[in-house]
């Protein structure tokens, strides 16, 4: 059976996190893990791609074994099935080895015609785990793709956006995709979608499973590293201005002037 | 070294025994079976519908970090002329290969290349790298990915840096996993540590509420995509480089290989009107009410040479399209200004456009919390401000 993977992440709730400004490092209690929002579209266009073309819908994570929350949460929006790539040997993962871990799944699970990433995780924001994949695969990448125009059993057409407008691609197939929120509306979980979500218990795969060669996993696998972090300094200040329409144009504009941002006569 | 098969997942189906040029595949009594006449050219793994097949790992060589030398820019270009961001990657880049006592480089993949060469006369870049063909017209991210790799392989740069425009982020990450080094995405500050090289990469990272500084200490080359229109550009120098060096690269006819095409552009914005590269951006959210609400908008962007930009209500309610929304799901913008016009200031809105140099915000609710991270605040109904600042402007405001 053709496979259609999607590339799911579990994140924190970025609208929650907060630095101790003691110790300058992030507080993670109170704050929630959620599904990273952009995959839920992902996850959409993996289903509608095979309720026109069939084949299975295939959910995979690397992360801690409580991120098989989010592969819950990809069957509640109509994924078929989740694997969890957990063990120690992929803590510390950076994109490099990330994408290489993600891969190395992929390969290992076969028959995949499409592999489907979200625009970017909330956490890091890189962005480049999909074009990772891609590499690491020596596959097409199609990124932020707002529309798939067409696709069949050799190639897909999509609508990839660029800094003006967008382009229309063609592929051949297995390609990896990175999709935008305007790709579709995810549906809403029905209540047995949802039921069954959350009583799944995904397929849990490790280092060996995968055929990883160990070097290239986790902390050991990655190039990068985090030497310092701290809050940015918020320095602005707000200047409320008063006075009616007319003043605080007035105001406005002389001060923007000032700022060196503008410049009036 | 023949390509590596996987037993387990091989079906046997004998697809990649048909397609192989070198009849290098053979199915025989105990499975595939793959010669040493094999050149690793990869056409069986295209084939196999089983994802079997593999090309070998290149074993980690052991690098030495003083092989490394240089530092480079990415000299994105469309239809021939240089992306701005790419003299203000200059500026940085400069500076950093002023601190290491090396050379800078740039590196431009296209066709036509003469008004990149000609601009680039104008700065102070002591290597220029052309990758000219016309099978390079158009950007593709597996061949241009190719061809900065094979050039990345042969000359050894230490640092690469790239605009973390859509193009730079799509280019990028691929090169660096196919060179298998570090890769930093989004990068607002640039430091070099001058003796070993180590590149301080400092970005914002969980929706801007922390930055990180990241390190890449035991690959080369080190690369980071930058921000654009953060770091200051670079000024012209006063009289054309006299000794800059300029080399044109031939590409390998194996690197133009591509499983995609473009099959036509669609540019619904004019140039001017990217939102990623715009000085002014009059940003309407919610209360904005209306779709003509937004001509108000217009009108006043353009009477400041401003464009238009949205919070995610405002495009969720159709008055605006998605290419114009800024925040976690749109766009990450840095103008010299941003004005919030009935925008409240959501956490997944600030974080596009926190890094505007300033922030001017007008809404009705004097506790909207958009107040606390504007420059100036406004607290007054749009629609009785927004006119009073046309007005203004049209007599006053220079463009
Ligand atoms: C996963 C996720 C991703 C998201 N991504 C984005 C994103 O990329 N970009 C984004 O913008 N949002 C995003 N959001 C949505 C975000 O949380 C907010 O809902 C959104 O930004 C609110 O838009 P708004 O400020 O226009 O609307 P509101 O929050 O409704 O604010 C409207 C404001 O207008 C003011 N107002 C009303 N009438 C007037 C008037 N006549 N004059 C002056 N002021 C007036 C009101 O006082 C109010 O403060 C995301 C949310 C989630 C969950
Ligand atoms: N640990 C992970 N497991 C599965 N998918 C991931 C993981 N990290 C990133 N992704 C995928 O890659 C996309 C981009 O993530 P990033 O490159 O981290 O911004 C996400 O939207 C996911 O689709």
């Amino acid at each position: 059976m053709k496979r259609l993977i999607v590339c799911i992440k579990q994140v924190p709730d970025t609208s929650d996190v907060r630095i101790d400004p003691e110790t300058n490092t992030l507080v993670r209690e109170g704050v929630e893990s959620i599904l990273n929002p952009l995959d839920p579209f992902a996850i959409e266009e993996a289903v509608r791609v095979k309720e026109r073309m069939g084949g299975v819908v295939t959910a995979i994570t690397m992360g801690p074994p409580q991120a098989k929350k989010v592969l819950q949460h990809a069957i509640a929006l109509g994924a078929d099935e989740g694997y969890l790539i957990c063990g120690p040997e992929f803590a510390g993962a950076d994109t490099l080895a990330t994408s290489y871990t993600l891969a190395q799944a992929i390969r290992r699970l076969g028959n995949a015609v499409l592999i489907f990433c979200g625009k970017q995780a909330i956490d890091g924001d890189t962005a480049q785990v999909g074009p990772g994949i891609a590499a690491h695969l020596d596959l097409p990448q199609l990124i932020y793709v707002r529309k798939i125009r067409k696709i069949n059993k050799r190639y897909i057409v999509v609508e990839s956006m660029t800094d003006t407008g967008y382009e229309i691609i063609r592929s051949t197939l297995p390609a990896v995709l990175t999709v935008v929120k305007e790709i579709n509306e995810p549906r809403l979980p029905s209540l047995k979608s949802a039921m069954k979500g959350r009583r799944y218990e995904p397929n849990v795969l490790g280092g060996e499973e995968i055929k990883a060669d160990f070097n290239r996993l986790g902390l050991k696998g990655s190039p990068t590293r985090v030497v310092r972090i701290f809050v940015p300094e918020q320095a602005r200040k707000t200047k409320i201005l008063t006075g009616n329409p007319e003043e605080i144009a007035v105001n406005l504009f002389s001060s923007l002037q000032k700022e060196g941002v503008l410049r009036c006569q | 070294m023949p390509v590596v098969i996987d037993k387990d997942l091989c079906i046997e189906c004998e697809e990649c025994v048909n397609i192989c040029p070198f009849g290098s595949l053979e199915l025989g009594p105990s499975g595939l079976e793959c010669s040493d006449t094999c050149t690793l050219c990869g056409i069986c793994l295209d084939v196999c519908p089983s994802e079997a097949l593999t090309l070998p790992d290149v074993p980690e060589e052991e690098i030495d970090l003083k092989d490394y030398k240089d530092v480079w820019i990415y000299g994105e270009q469309k239809r021939g002329s240089l992306h701005p961001v790419v003299l203000e990657l200059i500026g940085v880049g400069r500076e950093l290969a002023r601190k290491r006592n090396c050379r800078l480089g740039v590196v431009s993949i296209g066709n036509r290349l003469d008004q990149v060469l000609a601009t680039l006369k104008h700065y102070d870049v002591d290597d220029i790298f052309l990758i000219q063909h016309q099978q390079l017209k158009d950007y593709n991210s597996e061949i241009y990915a190719n061809l900065l790799t094979d050039l990345i392989r042969e000359k050894k740069p230490e640092i690469i840096l790239s605009g973390a425009t859509l193009r730079g982020r799509s280019l990028i990450p691929r090169v660096a996993v196919k060179v298998r080094t570090g890769l930093t995405a989004d990068c607002t500050e640039l430091d070099v540590d001058e003796n070993t090289g180590n590149l301080l990469q400092t970005r914002p990272a969980f929706g801007g509420n922390i930055m990180a500084t990241i390190e890449c200490p035991n690959r080369r080359p080190q690369m980071a995509t930058v921000r654009p229109r953060v770091m200051k550009t670079a000024s012209p120098l006063p009289s054309p480089h006299k000794n800059q060096v300029v080399q044109n690269i031939d590409p390998l006819l194996s690197s133009l290989r591509s499983e995609t095409e473009i099959l036509d552009t669609v540019d619904s914005l004019k140039e001017t009107e990217d939102l990623t590269e715009a000085g002014i951006i009059v940003a309407g959210g919610r209360g904005v009410g209306a779709p003509k609400g937004f001509r108000l908008l217009e009108r006043f962007a353009k009477v400041i040479g401003g464009v238009i930009g949205a919070s995610r209500a405002a495009v969720d309610a159709g008055w605006v399209p998605y290419s114009r929304q800024v925040g976690q799901t749109g766009r990450t913008v840095h103008p010299d200004i941003y004005f919030a016009c009935g925008i409240s200031g959501a956490v997944q809105h600030l974080v596009g456009m926190q890094s505007s140099k300033i922030i001017v915000a007008i809404n009705k609710d004097k506790d909207a919390p958009i107040f606390n991270y504007a420059d100036y605040g406004i607290v007054a109904d749009m629609f009785e401000v927004i006119p009073e600042l046309i007005k203004y402007a049209e007599r006053r405001v220079k463009r």
